[in-house]
């Protein structure tokens, strides 16, 4: 979805201030919602990708309002409510009103481990690649009202596949419920006047990771 | 941190909105584990993890290695995720890390303008900026003038090669190390090595200089 989460290139954000000596949270709160997450998404309930596209269906002004654990609340809290893990009145109430609902696991302290490395997202692929290092290729332009990992930036592009990374779960079918549908994903790099136009820095390039349903021949 | 357009300290403004948030987190927890879908002493320690386990001190051994076994380094640029997990000498990571070499010709910048994938396995959790609109909008047209936010000039002849973390891959910056380094053992190169400089907004420390 073209979303505000969708922020390659657009300005007025201001200034970038590195915190000197930052702590991994700032605020007991934010720790407790990293490990609601994790333990959410153990469950199988759903996945990583219903996960961002949550956070991206906020209304804009939410998104931008909220801090960055504070929006991993809202997401986790709607699944919740979208899944039947939670209903409204218990969130209310601030305890449990209703039977709990079966799930596919718990993580257990034996578990925890898990959410220390990154899961697997290769898989098995269903066919060749399309496209090779050195192709040549032009991103589509689309604009779907779903999940999608092409930035708008970067649609409707001319680039050069630098590298294959593998077959991929392809996020815009998981984040719809439709299974993994894996894919191939090729590093693609743009230049930046190809991105940009007449005005753009002529030292810069840029590169996204870009699933084969994103590509075609240039 | 009195930025209001930086987006990340909004709560950390308003004591009663921070209180409100508080609550909410609160009760979703009591709930969830009333039910039994999680259990607060494995978020326990999972927050503890995050908090004192994982951070740049491990991807600063990596890239202090590179610096100093030059066939380590060739198989990092192959496949850093296969390469750190077979070496035996750090913990195991997940999948699908690329390491990219800072190089006289081109310094490498990291970013996710759509989320904030990150390399928290070698690097901890990401920097409130790195998450935040200002990073995410303005690397990717503007590289060099987020570097200049952060007091790091790259000469102008230097390719700049930003790479967006738009899959479930995961990148690092190789940065180059400083000159002045012949013979420093990898504990005393990995001191030189900023977690900035392997996103890309910084670059390793110079010897004798504070970090």
């Amino acid at each position: 979805m073209n979303g505000v989460h969708d922020m390659g290139g657009m300005h007025g954000f201001g200034k970038i201030e590195p915190e000197s000596d930052e702590p991994p949270f700032h605020a007991e709160w934010e720790g407790r919602v990293l490990g609601l997450v994790r333990g959410l998404l153990f469950t199988r309930t759903w996945n990583i990708d219903i996960f961002r596209f949550t956070q991206e269906r906020l209304p804009a002004r939410v998104y931008l309002d909220v801090s960055y654990y504070h929006r991993w609340l809202l997401s986790i809290t709607q699944s919740a409510l979208d899944y039947g893990l939670v209903e409204r009145d218990e969130l209310a109430a601030g305890h449990a009103l209703h039977p709990a609902k079966a799930v596919e696991r718990t993580m257990k302290l034996s578990d925890a481990h898990v959410a220390y490395v990154r899961g697997p997202f290769g898989r098995t692929p269903q066919a060749e690649p399309r496209f090779k290092p050195g192709d040549r290729v032009r991103t589509r332009n689309i604009n779907p009202l779903g999940h999608t990992r092409l930035p708008r930036y970067a649609r409707d592009k001319e680039g050069r596949v630098e590298a294959i990374r593998g077959c991929h779960v392809y996020p815009d079918s998981k984040a719809a419920g439709k299974g993994d549908d894996p894919q191939w994903l090729y590093t693609v790099a743009f230049t930046g006047r190809e991105v940009w136009g007449e005005q753009a820095d002529p030292s810069l390039s840029v590169s996204i990771d870009a699933f084969e349903p994103y590509l075609e021949d240039a | 941190m009195s930025d209001h357009h930086h987006d990340d300290d909004h709560d950390h403004e308003h004591g009663s909105h921070l209180s409100e948030v508080q609550l909410r987190v609160r009760a979703l927890e009591t709930i969830l584990t009333e039910k039994g879908y999680i259990d607060p002493a494995v978020l326990d320690q999972i927050v503890e993890h995050f908090e004192t386990k994982v951070g740049p001190h491990v991807g600063a051994r990596v890239v202090a290695r590179a610096w100093v076994d030059p066939a380590f380094k060739a198989s990092l640029l192959e496949d850093a995720t296969r390469t750190i997990n077979e070496s035996g000498a750090f913990e195991t990571i997940g999948d699908h890390l690329i390491a990219v070499e800072n190089t006289p010709g081109q310094h490498n910048m990291v970013v996710c303008t759509l989320c904030s994938c990150y390399p928290w396995d070698v690097l901890g959790l990401p920097p409130v900026w790195y998450k935040s609109a200002p990073y995410r909008s303005r690397v990717v047209i503007d590289p060099r003038s987020v570097l200049a936010d952060f007091g790091v000039t790259i000469p102008a002849d230097t390719r700049i090669r930003v790479w967006d973390s738009t899959a479930e891959t995961r990148y690092m910056v190789l940065p180059q190390r400083p000159v002045g380094t012949d013979g420093w053992s990898e504990a005393q190169l990995a001191e030189l090595v900023t977690r900035d400089s392997m996103i890309g907004t910084g670059v390793a420390a110079q010897p004798g200089a504070p970090k």
